[in-house]
């Protein structure tokens, strides 16, 4: 499969214990960074109902919507608390020369 | 005695309550008994969404027929609980039906306050509780039409930005000296008529109405035109008028089972009623709060609901756990987000932290003692991680240094650090 890689920021544009909003090509994401510095993306829009993730509260390996604070571990896109049940989508991401990439298959 | 969880009202509370129970493993019975037509479904939108955007077929649901079946829960719409006996632990239902019950809970909602002129409902006002209650609403908004809303609370007001994005023009009636005298801060209060009025919703604050009158009495139905005659003798014609005056608790059912009532149904810190087996969640009752001195509360709030619902279902299977939950709520007008953490009124000194650009504003309540006891915040939807941050800072009981929570530039969540936690707490 072809390395469809794309950058999304500077690697410190994103603080510890994070999360921002990135927009491509119609579609939205959202890119975190954890407390020991690794990255991770999901889909943007929570899958309860469509609000983005990039305004939620990032804790340990967990992002709370900010419209029901429902939660997933957004290190593997789990539901963890009601009222959202349905898995966030995941996207892999690479730190490379302090740029994040991430690999959002069509 | 039957291995029957009975619920009653299957709104918010009640439903979260009945997948909690699955959740947590009970396997016996469990009943979701509720007297509207639709399975339970989210009141939010009605106000919103629902008024604005394209005619839903069916409110959003929190849980389906399909669903609830396939869970083995049993719900009942249309069904009305007429009659607890507590001594027997049964619930009589309205089509005739007895139920056995090991523990009920009750999640009863609250219904719109009617609006009494002279100690009478004058005919043909709208409310906004439930789903019919909005089709008929949305049914009167057409772009044009004049109305008027009485009361500026939050209903009131959401329904005033909705019916303005509908091309309404928007008269707001309040009683008080100004809007939203309940659950925010006055800062946030006057961001928020500032809004409107730029948005074009009039307001009448202060004002007493002498009455509401219809202008055609032979055109039957709700909602039709009328003259509203204010104190000071001005009258609007206006197309509808919608009272928002506010909701009280369901409390018929627990008051003739003989349930203590005190501002709701009277619950206890583990949401237990003053019957060891009857529960109580959501908008129908009252509970003390351990973050503020175990002070009795009732709250109105979807989350309060959800959290409520899902703690009685804990209580129900023997959990021993305080209800402890930071109180919390938001509101969406036009584009602007709300939210408010804790109580705004256990506050004595307010600390403003405004955004350099000034779209998020943010207001802090301390007590005494500085502790952190409530946060407001009107702006962009990512003012949700401010009022996270200070949510966890007031369930920590924190004692923040007031010039940090001013500067915007500090991150909030730098302020959770043990650092600023209160010696001693
Ligand atoms: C228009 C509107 C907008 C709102 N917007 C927001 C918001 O933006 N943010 C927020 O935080 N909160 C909001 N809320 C508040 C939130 O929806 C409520 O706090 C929540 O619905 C309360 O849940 P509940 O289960 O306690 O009561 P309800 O949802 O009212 O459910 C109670 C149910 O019990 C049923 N019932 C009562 N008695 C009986 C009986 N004897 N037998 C059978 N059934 C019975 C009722 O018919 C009802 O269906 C809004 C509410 C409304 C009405
Ligand atoms: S939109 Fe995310 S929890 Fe509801």
């Amino acid at each position: 499969m072809a390395e469809n890689w794309v950058e999304v920021c500077a690697a410190n544009e994103i603080e510890q214990e994070d999360v921002i909003r990135f927009d491509h090509a119609d579609r939205t994401f959202a890119v975190y960074r954890s407390e020991d510095d690794r990255y991770f993306a999901t889909d943007g829009y929570c899958t309860h109902e469509r609000f983005h993730l990039a305004d939620g509260f990032v804790m340990g390996s967990t992002i709370e919507c900010p419209k029901h604070n429902g939660r997933f571990d957004y290190t593997t896109g789990k539901a963890k608390k009601a009222p959202v049940c349905v898995d966030l989508k995941t996207y892999p991401v690479k730190v490379e020369n302090g740029k994040v990439y991430l690999r959002a298959e069509a | 005695m039957s291995r029957n969880m009975v619920i009653i009202g299957a709104g918010q509370a009640g439903a979260r309550a009945a997948l909690e129970l699955r959740e947590q493993g009970w396997k016996g019975g469990i009943s979701l008994i509720g007297r509207e037509a639709h399975p339970p479904y989210e009141r939010p939108p009605l106000s919103k969404d629902a008024m604005v955007g394209e005619a839903a077929a069916s409110p959003a649901a929190i849980i389906s027929k399909a669903s609830a079946a396939e869970l083995g829960i049993e719900l009942a719409t249309n069904t009305s609980a007429m009659r607890i006996d507590p001594s027997g632990h049964r619930v009589l239902l309205q089509d005739g039906r007895e139920l056995g019950y090991e523990r009920l809970l009750l999640a009863t909602g609250a219904s719109s306050r009617r609006l009494l002129i002279g100690g009478k409902e004058p005919a043909g006002l709208l409310y906004l509780r439930t789903y019919p209650d909005a089709l008929l609403i949305r049914d009167r908004l057409s772009a044009g039409s004049r109305i008027v809303i009485v009361g500026a609370g939050f209903t009131g007001l959401e329904l005033a930005a909705s019916a303005r994005q509908r091309g309404c023009e928007v008269v707001v009636l309040e009683a008080g000296p100004r809007i939203l005298m309940r659950g925010v801060s006055a800062e946030i209060a006057a961001d928020v008529y500032a809004l409107h009025r730029a948005q074009g919703v009039a307001f009448e604050l202060g004002v007493g109405i002498k009455a509401i009158e219809p202008i055609e009495p032979a055109a039957m139905g709700i909602g039709r035109r009328h003259l509203v005659k204010l104190a000071d003798g001005r009258t609007i014609e206006c197309d509808a008028v919608i009272a928002g005056i506010g909701a009280v608790p369901d409390t018929s059912l627990a008051e003739s089972a003989g349930l203590e009532i005190e501002n709701g149904i009277r619950a206890s810190h583990t949401l237990a009623t003053s019957d060891a087996d009857i529960f109580a969640a959501g908008d129908c009752c009252s509970f003390p709060h351990p973050l503020y001195g175990g002070r009795r509360i009732r709250l109105e709030s979807w989350r309060n609901a959800e959290d409520q619902g899902a703690h009685a279902a804990a209580a129900m299977l023997g959990g021993k756990e305080p209800y402890a939950a930071v109180p919390w709520f938001w509101s969406d007008q036009y584009d602007r987000t709300l939210q408010v953490s804790g109580l705004s009124d256990a506050g004595a000194t307010t600390v403003a932290r405004i955004a350099e650009d000034g779209v998020n504003r943010l207001f802090f309540g301390l007590d005494e003692g500085g502790r952190l006891v409530s946060a407001s915040g009107i702006g962009a939807a990512n003012i949700a991680k401010d009022i996270k941050a200070a949510e966890l800072m007031i369930q920590r009981r924190l004692v923040p240094d007031p010039a940090l929570l001013a500067r915007p530039g500090i991150k909030l969540k730098s302020l959770l650090l043990p650092a600023s936690e209160e010696k001693g707490a």
